[in-house]
């Protein structure tokens, strides 16, 4: 009848794009009269939240506010084609993509700014705020909006662009294994603390500290979402989670929430994130996908910590609490590790 | 919840001068998702829309004598009973469409069903309780047949055939092996030389993806004889490409439309509503919803698989791994789906994150007589990972070494050869573990924390392509035949030897540059220090990436005062691996392979394809 505290640690990395490649992503990018910005895809924005980091990625390369930026997307009509949200493939495929498109209708911009003020479109740069200048001259200027109707309506030139991304397929040889799976991984390394009953067998978080490195944040906020409900699907997957309880017999599977078990909002697990950054060289402007991996390392962590708390190797998901108490009845009663780490 | 940024670390390979990447930025999606106005496919109204319900399998194995649903057809409400009768092409595989595997999977049983809740009879009403009703009325003849539901029992000869068109139970992989085999150096030498051997067996459940909107379409006739699918899908040209081959109908006439999901977790990928709901719209002429409920959702619905892992380590006493063996076995119930690309995924994922000289392993998509399992988040590594985590600590605790000390150790760094035969590259682990070492007040040796992705990495023989021992084990048909265990190492015939170095130079390894010189982008303003800056555009895929050499006479850091295991890595103690295939530039760098030359018959994308047996939806192909 005791409480044990239990500290476990796992770490990982995690490929990023679809497995071998041969996963093609297009993107087109095309300004109205007015010089706003459209981005037509075929991404499935699944609240990952491509639809924002698209957006934030053609502002960024065309050089104008993210507001005259909108992300038109999963329209088979309109949107050309796209693998794919899945394999934590979506920012780095279609971002680079949408990097593509938006460089070239970024191009056709300054040229036409260039045209209307007798410069040469290389001295010009954007201010971010709707307006092109010439180089260390602020003062000698456009507005991207003159520049969309000057283009369209005097010079007979678009403002768009076309972008693809593709990762050249890998075979997989048979007797080696031998490919090339992806371009880039992010890592994770994960602390967690807990407690286990020993009476009751129950496990109960009670603390995360966390590090993943993601390339770049490419929108913090949107990062910090997927951290933080990842680390919530690894926990639900470590000690709740199953569709065949009993596996493999497939009987008692559960059909609806009340027996399909996963922990409430009010098991949220305070949880301290550090993101590292180091942008992988193939990534639209370094950033891995955060996605996928962040739920990986919290499932060994806590089996790890269990086993620290009361000396109970739980090898099989998800860890019930009746496998708790068989192992601590086959143990004698639990047997405690220490602290970790001092 | 606390998040913090360490901008200080690789500040030497970042720029973070933008004006809108990096920036906290609303989402473009907040007003419409928090106001509950975001229009997701069940948000599409339709005057006299139709419902579809299933007759499904209660069996877990069973040959269909006879169905009749006379009664139901007869139903008030009921307009159209559709069978596998009624689908042009019945028989499927998603990855067909990148030319991977064979077409398995009936969209409607025909002569047996292999799963409880597999799909027979597709019923349309004008509401969900008439197609339920008329479910119910529905008569099928079964005769039952023996079933297997354990992936181990799956590839025993005697276990029942789950999956005709794959009769050893087993995926194909490149038409050679039951298996797909990782083989980088040699396993028992390895275990030979190691003062500890470590080995346990790891069980992942299956999950539910538990998306809050279940997976669903919404097909409704457009003007011009097209038809509209609102669709849950994760790949709208996935789903386009089935429903497209399956019905087939020329893909112009298709109107897919989707891209706000709620959730989907990998769940909404297996495009099988599209073509249900699209066929009963084309039988009806009315908009046709076919949209699972909770109870499908989670026990029909394709989840996450149940995969073991059987791990196998060889561990000096100063806590190097020598040597790590993997058995694998990807469940993926009873048809093919996606488990055999997580095999191949899992497989270039081994053996985690760390440098081990030998690897060993073979991974199986087996088939047994349960749901098909399909993608999930971390799909083919989260339960690799899970296997891999706790198998580190039991080698801590083997060794008696702190569980953090122990990853750095044997963490992979920058130059390092996979043993996928690729080195790696943009390493993180190490910080990463330092990190969270040091904000819980973990104590890690100076050494440990003075470790770096980018200092020791490819060092002598960790650079390199080990020799490797091979062996033909596994064909096809052949673990019926003999009963073969599963292991790398359970079979007694002949081992060859691959000499060091040894690439079959199976990619265009050119990295990800564009392959047109359109396709350039500004690399100034990408973000990246020298020299971390994208490669210039490749127009033409020529030599693989060389393997990265050492810095020039790189110092190791640290000092002599640092044990040798921080600085000089395993490699130190290694033996010195024999002569190189060919003169190096420097003392550790292999030679960069030779050009590959284009084969112009087997050309990497292929268009339009139409050949018997190939969707005319080609959007590439995965070569076998």
């Amino acid at each position: 009848m005791t409480i044990h505290h239990g500290r476990g640690f796992a770490c990982i990395n995690y490929p990023i794009g679809m497995n071998l490649g041969g996963d093609p992503s297009q993107a087109l990018v095309h300004a109205t009269p007015d010089g706003k910005f459209k981005v037509a895809l075929s991404s499935i924005d699944l609240g990952q939240g491509i639809k924002s980091v698209g957006r934030q990625l053609a502002a960024e390369t065309l050089g104008v506010p993210v507001e005259d930026v909108y992300v038109d997307t999963a329209d088979s009509d309109t949107g050309p084609h796209d693998m794919g949200s899945f394999a934590s493939r979506g920012t780095h495929r279609m971002g680079n993509a949408i990097i593509r498109a938006a460089t070239e209708a970024r191009r056709q911009m300054l040229e036409a700014a260039g045209e209307e003020l007798e410069v040469d479109a290389a001295d010009l740069v954007t201010d971010g705020r709707g307006n092109i200048h010439v180089k260390g001259a602020p003062s000698r200027s456009i507005t991207v909006e003159d520049t969309a109707i000057a283009a369209q309506f005097t010079q007979g030139r678009t403002l768009a662009g076309r972008g693809i991304f593709l990762v050249p397929l890998s075979e997989v040889d048979a007797d080696t294994g031998e490919m090339t799976p992806v371009s880039s991984f992010a890592h994770a390394a994960l602390i967690v603390d807990l407690t286990v009953d020993d009476e009751t067998g129950e496990v109960e978080v009670t603390a995360i500290n966390s590090a993943y490195e993601v390339g770049r944040a490419l929108n913090p906020k949107l990062v910090e979402q997927q951290l933080i409900g990842g680390a919530w699907m690894g926990v639900a997957h470590a000690l709740y989670e199953t569709t065949e309880p009993n596996y493999p017999d497939r009987a008692h599977g559960p059909e609806d929430f009340n027996h399909y078990l996963q922990p409430g909002p009010g098991d949220v697990v305070p949880h301290h994130i550090s993101v590292l950054e180091r942008p992988a060289p193939d990534a639209p402007f370094g950033g891995k996908g955060p996605g996928e991996m962040c739920a990986n390392p919290v499932l060994p962590a806590i089996a790890n910590g269990v086993f620290n708390a009361v000396g109970v190797e739980c090898d099989s998901l998800p860890i019930t609490p009746e496998k708790v108490l068989r192992g601590l009845r086959a143990n004698g009663g639990a047997r405690p590790q220490g602290t970790p780490g001092r | 919840m606390v998040v913090e940024y360490r901008k200080d670390l690789f500040a030497d390979e970042r720029a973070d001068d933008f004006d809108v990447v990096g920036k906290p930025i609303l989402r473009q999606d907040i007003l419409g998702h928090v106001t509950g106005r975001s229009p997701f496919y069940d948000d599409h109204l339709f005057d006299g829309l139709l419902h579809m319900r299933c007759v499904r399998s209660p069996h877990h194995h069973a040959r269909i004598r006879s169905v009749d649903a006379s009664g139901a057809e007869r139903m008030a409400g009921v307009v159209k009973v559709l069978s596998a009768r009624d689908v042009p092409v019945n028989v499927n595989t998603l990855l067909s469409l990148i030319n991977f595997g064979r077409d398995d999977e009936p969209l409607l049983a025909t002569d047996k069903v292999s799963y409880v809740g597999q799909p027979i009879l597709a019923i349309v009403a004008t509401s969900v309780r008439a197609a339920e009703a008329a479910v119910q009325a529905v008569r099928v003849d079964y005769e039952e047949l023996p079933f297997v539901l354990d992936v181990e029992e799956a590839l025993k000869p005697e276990a029942p055939v789950v999956n005709a068109e794959y009769p050893n139970n087993t995926f194909d992989y490149a038409d050679t092996y039951d298996h797909q085999k990782l083989r980088f150096g040699d396993v028992d030498k390895g275990f030979a030389e190691a003062d500890h051997i470590v080995e346990a067996t790891y069980q992942m459940s299956p999950i539910e993806q538990a998306p809050i909107e279940t997976c669903g379409a919404i097909a409704a006739p457009e003007t011009n004889d097209r038809i509209t699918v609102y669709t849950s899908t994760q790949g709208l040209f996935f789903s386009v490409g089935v429903t497209a081959k399956q019905l087939d109908l020329n893909s112009a006439r298709l109107h897919f439309i989707g891209g706000t999901v709620g959730g989907g977790f990998g769940g909404k990928v297996d495009s099988h509503h599209e073509p249900l709901a699209a066929l009963a719209c084309l039988a009806t002429g009315k908009p046709v919803k076919y949209m699972w409920d909770r109870a499908e959702e989670m026990q029909v619905g394709a989840p996450r698989g149940g995969e073991r892992w059987k791990i196998k380590d060889g561990v000096a006493r100063d806590g190097r791994i020598l040597a790590r063996m993997f058995t694998g076995f990807f469940d993926a119930g009873a048809f093919t789906r996606l488990s055999s690309y997580a095999v191949q995924k899992s497989t270039g994922h081994l053996p985690g994150p760390y440098s081990i000289p030998n690897v060993a392993s073979n991974v199986y998509c087996v088939y047994t007589n349960r749901t098909p399992s399909t993608a999930m988040r971390g799909f083919g590594i989260t339960a690799c990972d899970f296997a891999i985590e706790r198998h580190m600590d039991k080698v801590a605790r083997a060794v008696g070494m702190d569980p953090i000390e122990l990853r750095i150790l044997n963490a992979y760094r920058d130059g390092d050869m996979k043993a996928h035969r690729r080195a790696a590259k943009n390493c993180a682990l190490i910080e990463s573990c330092q990190v969270v070492a040091q904000k819980t007040g973990w104590a890690l040796s100076g050494e440990a924390m003075r470790a770096s992705s980018k200092i020791g990495g490819g060092e002598g023989a960790l650079g390199l392509i080990p020799e490797t021992v091979i062996d033909e084990e596994g064909r096809i048909g052949e673990r019926r035949r003999t009963g073969l265990g599963p292991e790398p190492d359970a079979g007694q015939g002949a081992r060859r030897r691959l000499p060091q170095g040894h690439s079959a130079h199976n990619s265009s390894a050119f990295g990800n540059a564009p392959q047109r010189e359109d396709m350039a982008a500004e690399q100034e303003r990408s973000g990246f220090k020298a020299p971390m800056a994208p490669t210039a555009p490749a127009p033409k895929p020529a030599e693989p990436a060389p393997v990265a050499p050492p810095a020039a006479a790189a110092p190791v850091t640290g000092g002599p005062s640092l044990p040798s295991a921080y600085t000089a890595r395993p490699a130190a103690s290694l033996p010195t691996p024999p002569e190189p295939p060919r003169p190096a530039p420097t003392a550790a760098a292999p030679p960069p392979p030779p050009p590959q030359p284009e084969d112009p018959a087997r050309p990497h994308f292929q268009r339009a394809v139409k050949r018997p047996g190939v969707s005319r939806f080609l959007s590439g192909t995965r070569r076998r």
